[in-house]
């Protein structure tokens, strides 16, 4: 099994957390908000996979379950938020809930 | 016995509580009982403490009850602690004896007032902080008590607040008694900064071994000192605000400002009497405040038409008297008269008290007439009372200020005699022309309505008695004043008697020229007082009291009120504005940031983190 060296891990992980950033900055739609902090997520997860392979280290697969079950937290959490958005505005839209408009 | 000290101003201050707290759900029974009753209780103390340290003297006469150390600041340590000596024990006498009485006379003359407990309350609360004020061991707490007599009185003053002009009056008599304390203040600060510390008893060591006798600081200190004394007890310059004091209730003009508010004055300077024994020059001020203020009070309780108008300028002359007497050195003489003067003057008032319930709150004298028929028992005892106030033989008065005379003649204060003998002959004319005006004459008021009861007789005739009774009290004041040290070498007995039947004759004088003037020929004192330009200026002058008000208002009041109209904008305010002004601009500007969008701040998370991660890449 040939290894990947840890630039294209890392590259690659860069491209999914710009991506990942594009999406919550572009996007007005909460659900896709909420995957793209996912993918955020993610590509800081695939960062740590990367440099534990490099270094021949287990601490970078603990900290990628770490983040995996914060994900799941996460999601949790902000699918119910969603939910409660939903019923109270009956709208997904990001730039609606401005009640905090200074 | 000594032990009990501290529980004469627990009870004034347990009533006080209990009627502050009840705030007019108490009935006036059971509020009269508390706020009398305290008083009382208080009153029995000082009998018992009094009569144990007469008894069985504590060593050097004086006996301290330490109960805490009020603070300790860096070497500077007050004690709360109480002193009873010789001068305490009077003065104790006289707030708790007198107190009392005055306490059960206000229980008759307050019925029927909405705030019977509050005004309660607050004499309750004067007692107490009378009681600090001559039992503190330190000037601190003195001073302490001096405030809170203050306060007390300004709350008295305006007890009836609904009316705009009561409120004025106290007022006035706050910031001009505030103008003396803040002298006294810094005379305390001196104190504290020259001697390092103001426990009384060190301060009277410590001065003369620090000061020389006439030295500068020493006077400074006296003076200031002065200032306060000259404040709390109505003396040239500051006695304006005592006559619009009487917009009070009658009682509280009785108890605050006749027999022992005023008088704390008189005790500041009689306890620090090393500092002005220092200062010789201080001491002739305190003289000669006194003689011009006794002189001054002297005219203008001629020109008086409101009863306790005419009391209260009869009660400035009479702590004039007590400012003479130190300021010759006769010191003990000057407490005496402070403690005569209390008999008699609270019981001119609270009489004046009755008489004016009696006529349906009417204060005019010139309204009153013929009340001698009417009102007998209060004739009695206002005619006692008179008659100790122009020291007639016999009476306390008499006594007291006797000695005052023939001590500043044998001391060698010639000027402060003739004064004071002037002014005897000044007081025997205002009193009794206001005793034929009251009672004599054609009675012009119909509607008289005759006092009754225990609570208002019974305080009256034990002051009457103690009016004339009160000159054989030996007060054992040589523990702690000097004894008055006559200059005049080959001054003698007979000499004493001499100047005594002088006095005797100024005084009944004084009254046969009232008997003339104002029984026998009214017609003539109204020719001219009134009905020529000369006699009705001088009238109105006097009315005024040489126009004292005027000249304050306009020294003093008229240049303050423009210059609050001319800074009306407020010039400092406009420089000081630019703060805020620039503040609030980028407050404004923050604010804007502030969308409410998430996608918004989720760029601004974003944009932090580049920036923080350039800053710790880029070296």
């Amino acid at each position: 099994m040939t290894s990947v060296s840890m630039e294209h891990g890392l590259l690659l992980a860069c491209v999914l957390f710009a991506l990942g950033l594009t999406g919550v900055l572009v996007r007005r739609n909460v659900i896709f908000v909420l995957m793209s902090l996912e993918i955020m997520l993610n590509a800081a997860a695939l960062a740590f996979i990367a440099a534990g392979s490099r270094w021949q280290q287990p601490d970078g697969q603990i900290m990628f379950i770490l983040i995996l079950s914060l994900a799941a937290a996460e999601a949790c959490v902000g699918l119910a938020l969603v939910i409660q958005v939903y019923k109270r505005y009956v709208s997904l839209d990001t730039d609606a809930l401005s009640g905090m408009k200074g | 016995m000594l032990q009990l000290l501290p529980l004469v101003f627990v009870f004034p201050i347990v009533g006080f509580t209990l009627l502050a707290f009840a705030r007019g759900r108490l009935a006036e029974g059971p509020a009269a009982i508390v706020g009398v009753g305290s008083i009382g209780l208080s009153a029995l103390v000082t009998l018992l403490v009094g009569i144990d340290f007469l008894n069985n003297p504590p060593p050097d006469h004086a006996y301290t009850h330490l109960l805490w150390t009020w603070m300790s600041v860096d070497g500077f340590a007050p004690d709360f602690a109480l002193r009873l000596d010789a001068l305490s024990l009077t003065m104790l006498g006289v707030i708790t004896g007198v107190g009392f009485f005055i306490h059960l006379f206000a229980s008759w003359y307050m019925r029927g007032d909405d705030g019977y407990d509050r005004y309660f309350s607050y004499m309750n609360l004067f007692v107490a902080s009378m009681l600090f004020l001559v039992l503190g061991d330190n000037l601190l707490f003195l001073y302490f008590g001096w405030e809170g007599v203050g306060l007390c009185s300004y709350l008295l003053i305006g007890f009836w607040y609904k009316d705009p002009e009561n409120g004025a009056a106290a007022r006035k008599a706050f910031v001009v008694t505030r103008v003396g304390d803040t002298f006294m203040a810094i005379g305390l600060f001196i104190l504290f900064h020259e001697l390092g510390t103001l426990n009384i008893q060190d301060l009277m060591v410590k001065a003369p071994n620090v000061w020389a006798e006439g030295s500068n600081m020493a006077t400074l200190a006296a003076l200031l000192l002065l200032g306060g004394a000259v404040g709390k007890s109505a003396q040239l310059p500051l006695q304006t605000w005592l006559p619009d004091a009487m917009a009070g209730p009658t009682p509280v003009s009785a108890l605050i400002h006749a027999a022992t508010m005023v008088t704390a004055g008189v005790y500041l300077i009689a306890r620090t009497h090393v500092l002005f024994e220092l200062s010789p020059f201080a001491l002739q001020c305190v003289g000669w405040v006194g003689a011009a203020t006794l002189l001054l009070a002297g005219f203008a309780g001629l020109a008086q038409t409101d009863i306790k108008r005419v009391l209260a300028y009869s009660t400035m002359s009479q702590i004039g008297y007590m400012f003479l007497a130190l300021g010759a050195g006769a010191w003990s003489a000057g407490i005496f008269h402070l403690m005569t003067h209390a008999f008699f003057k609270a019981l001119l008032f609270l009489t004046a008290g009755s008489i004016i319930l009696a006529l349906h709150h009417e204060q005019d004298i010139f309204k009153m007439g013929g009340l001698r028929k009417q009102l007998p028992f209060t004739f009695a005892v206002f005619l006692i009372g008179c008659l100790a106030l122009v020291a007639f033989p016999g009476t306390s008065g008499f006594f007291s200020k006797d000695e005052i005379l023939w001590q500043a003649w044998a001391n060698g204060h010639r000027g402060l005699y003739f004064a004071g003998l002037f002014g005897a002959f000044m007081t025997a004319l205002y009193t009794f022309r206001m005793v034929f005006i009251v009672f004599f004459g054609e009675s012009s008021a119909k509607d008289v309505h005759v006092p009754q009861g225990i609570s208002h007789t019974l305080p009256l005739a034990v002051l009457a008695v103690a009016a004339v009774l009160g000159g054989f009290i030996h007060l054992p004041l040589d523990s702690v004043l000097p004894v008055s040290h006559h200059t005049d070498g080959d001054f003698t007995e007979a000499a004493k008697h001499k100047l005594e039947a002088i006095s005797v004759l100024v005084s009944l004088s004084g009254i046969a020229v009232a008997w003339f003037f104002f029984h026998k020929n009214r017609p003539l004192a109204e020719a001219l007082a009134r009905n020529n330009i000369v006699g009705n200026s001088v009238r109105k002058l006097w009315l005024n009291a040489w126009g004292f008000d005027w000249l304050y208002d306009l020294l003093f009041k008229r240049p303050y009120l423009w210059f609050t109209r001319v800074n009306a904008n407020d010039g400092i305010d406009i420089a000081i504005g630019f703060i805020p002004t620039t503040l609030q601009a980028i407050n404004g500007a923050l604010a804007r940031t502030q969308t409410g969008q998430i996608r918004w701040y989720a760029m601004g998370v974003a944009a932090g983190a580049v920036l923080i991660l350039a800053a710790v890449v880029i070296p």
